[in-house]
């Protein structure tokens, strides 16, 4: 007789205490990790703010135009009716009204709200992929490490030792500063904000790196890794079928938290001017502009609360995200 | 002990060559691939009013035609015993380590460097030891004080601290402390006033950098340090001390603290490293005339040997933390020397 592989009949066959108890009125259940992690997540008050943030933070990103023509003040239009041609500072000091939340830019009355929503775009967009790029090589070359051994593993873990050696900030604005205007078949911001991409992505790797090999290395030892050998599995199917869905929690984890490190990493090298260049609005060059109007506070206040509240967003709900999926790591 | 010590120099020389390979690649390969010639490299060495016709010597003189190879082994040697530059009508002697001319003022790199040099290591010592004392200080009382008011205040700072780039604690402080603000406690930006001049003057041009680089950093460390010792003081080990009737401070400094603090000073070494091989972002903030400033200053001119500069003492001091790191935990820890 054959059984055939039918799996929702499987699963109605596999639960039938669930079946019993749930005519009493509660359901044992088995749960998954995420529906644990879930259920802890959803009692941390202070990690779902953080969520809540980052999401409204995503959408500021994603609707900039939309939220910006509602205004009518694109981020680089001057308002110069709107500054005092003595003092060059905006006329009733801040310029803060209904038509201009955040107030406008002195010297040339820029609006600072449309330029710090402008400003979560940049930072998100490079954050985002310059971590999804660390993640992909540092899972990659991590889990390659703590699976293989040997030679593999110590060739790739002294690569992580002297990548982790660099002043990364020195290297990231000598490699900013020798790229040419228009290089690699782009130019503009395509051009910055790729290569600021692959800086802070590229140089960040061995973070992730040597958390997937010292996790790989504790996985390899287990029993079910050895269950699978035995049942004739191969490396790739092992790595992939096996070790990923172990190592998903630890990447989501880490992914969260070097979120908020590539934010700063961004917003530092766009201050020091060598990120994506002017008159695109970024909340590190607009912090370094703002520098030189000390006396004008809130010019400095509102892009240095923007990275704060994105960075700290993240921090939280990252450290939730770690408490409810590794409540060991506390 | 000694081959542990021997095999970590070595492991340290080879750092130092990986990083010149890697520095050399940023900035003679990279703007290759980017699209640049021969001839637009040496161009900026000649200056803008060369004629096309020098520009070209320039480039085969400075060796820009030749393999990678062998451009990088001049680079190499330069560094290690000297070099000799003739891109003008005549030959000058560069002393090793030579890490080139600038562009701008046709001075030699090193010796500027080395002139700033005291400023950077002024303010991340300085920092340092007040991070240290109050990122550990307080990361212990909290652990001790799980759950307490105080504890959950200090972890709140200390989070919103490691969420705050230094770029804009910096320009806060500056606009509530100085720049003729009633409760100025420094003086303005830009000074600095070298230690053996006026060790008074030196403290007080550089007070509020030390205490605005200091609170970044001691907020991670006093994280970290209340994890740490919450995680030793679950230990055994500290359990039998306490049997053994040790007072609590002896049980909390000696035996948890010690075990705890191994971590952090890995880290403290390395973070130390960093900073002296240019606090970039401090300095520019509070205009210090440091090896970051000159680093930032020279980028904004396209002044590359000077940036090279910077970027391979940057590195050095990186590695060099990094090995007195490892030496000493092999002091602290034996079980690293057998390893």
């Amino acid at each position: 007789m054959t059984a055939p592989l039918d799996v929702s009949g499987q699963e109605l066959q596999a639960a039938p205490e669930a079946v019993l108890d749930g005519a009493q009125g509660k359901a044992i259940e088995g749960r998954s990790l995420g529906q644990i992690a879930w259920t802890r997540l959803k009692r941390d008050k202070v990690a779902l703010t953080g969520a809540g943030v980052v999401i409204f933070l995503i959408l500021v990103a994603i609707f900039a135009p939309l939220i910006v023509s509602w205004f009518g003040h694109p981020p680089n239009d001057f308002n110069q009716d709107l500054i005092s041609s003595e003092t060059l500072a905006p006329k009733d000091g801040t310029g803060i009204s209904a038509d201009h939340l955040f107030g406008v830019e002195p010297v040339n009355g820029r609006d600072i709200f449309s330029r710090v929503v402008y400003g979560a775009r940049i930072s998100l967009l490079i954050a985002f992929l310059a971590t999804l790029l660390s993640v992909a090589i540092g899972t990659l070359l991590g889990v390659m490490a703590g699976y293989f051994g040997g030679w593999v593993d110590s060739v790739i873990s002294k690569a992580m030792d002297v990548f982790l050696a660099f002043p990364l900030l020195v290297f990231a604005i000598a490699l900013a500063g020798v790229v040419p205007d228009s290089a690699f078949g782009l130019s503009g911001d395509a051009l910055r904000v790729s290569l600021l991409i692959f800086i802070i992505g590229f140089f960040n790797w061995p973070y992730i790196g040597r958390i997937m090999r010292g996790q790989t290395l504790s996985l390899r030892e287990r029993e079910f890794i050895d269950a699978a050998r035995s049942l004739g599995a191969r490396g790739p199917y092992i790595i992939f079928r096996e070790m990923l869905p172990n190592l998903v929690a630890p990447i989501l984890i880490y992914a969260t938290l070097l979120i908020p490190t590539n934010i700063l990493f961004e917003a530092a090298l766009s201050f020091l001017g060598v990120g994506v260049r002017p008159p695109t609005a970024t909340w590190g060059g607009m912090l370094s502009d703002a520098v030189r109007f000390y006396t004008i506070p809130h010019f400095m206040f509102f892009p240095g609360m923007a990275i704060f509240i994105t960075v700290l967003a993240f921090n939280l709900f990252g450290d939730g995200l770690r408490d409810a999926l590794d409540p060991r790591a506390r | 002990m000694v081959t542990y010590i021997i095999r970590r120099l070595i492991w340290g020389v080879v750092m130092l060559a990986i990083v010149s390979m890697i520095t050399f690649a940023i900035f003679f390969l990279v703007p290759r691939l980017a699209g640049a010639t021969s001839e637009s490299l040496a161009a900026r060495y000649v200056g803008r009013t060369a004629t096309a016709e020098q520009v070209k010597l320039a480039a085969e003189r400075l060796g820009f035609n030749d393999p990678l190879v062998v451009q990088y082994g001049r680079f190499a040697k330069g560094i290690v015993a000297g070099a000799d530059y003739s891109y003008g009508p005549t030959v000058e002697h560069c002393p090793a380590p030579c890490l080139g001319y600038s562009f701008l003022s046709r001075l030699p790199v090193w010796p500027d460097l080395l002139d700033r040099v005291p400023v950077t290591g002024s303010l991340a010592i300085g920092a340092a030891i007040i991070w240290l004392i109050a990122g550990v200080a307080t990361g212990v009382i909290s652990a001790l004080r799980r759950g307490s008011l105080f504890d959950r205040a200090a972890m709140s700072v200390a989070l919103a601290g490691v969420s705050l780039p230094i770029f804009f604690t910096g320009i806060v402080s500056l606009v509530l402390f100085s720049y003729g603000r009633p409760f100025a406690i420094t003086a303005p930006g830009g000074s600095y006033t070298p230690f053996l001049t006026n060790p008074a003057l030196w403290a007080y041009g550089l007070i509020l950098p030390w205490i605005t680089l200091a609170f970044l950093y001691a907020a991670g460390y006093a994280r970290l340090t209340r994890s740490g010792m919450l995680e030793t003081m679950n230990e055994d080990y500290i359990r039998t001390a306490r049997a053994k009737g040790l007072t609590e401070r002896v049980v909390v400094v000696k035996h948890g603290l010690r075990g705890a603090l191994t971590p952090i000073l890995t880290i403290f070494g390395l973070d130390l490293g960093l900073l002296m091989g240019g606090a970039v972002l401090t300095e520019s903030t509070f205009s210090l005339p440091g090896i970051g400033k000159y680093a930032i200053d020279a980028i904004v001119n396209q002044d590359l040997p000077k940036v090279m500069g910077v970027v391979l003492v940057a590195a050095f001091f990186v590695v060099l933390a990094n090995l007195l790191v490892d030496l000493l935990y092999a002091v602290v820890d034996p079980r690293v020397r057998l390893a």
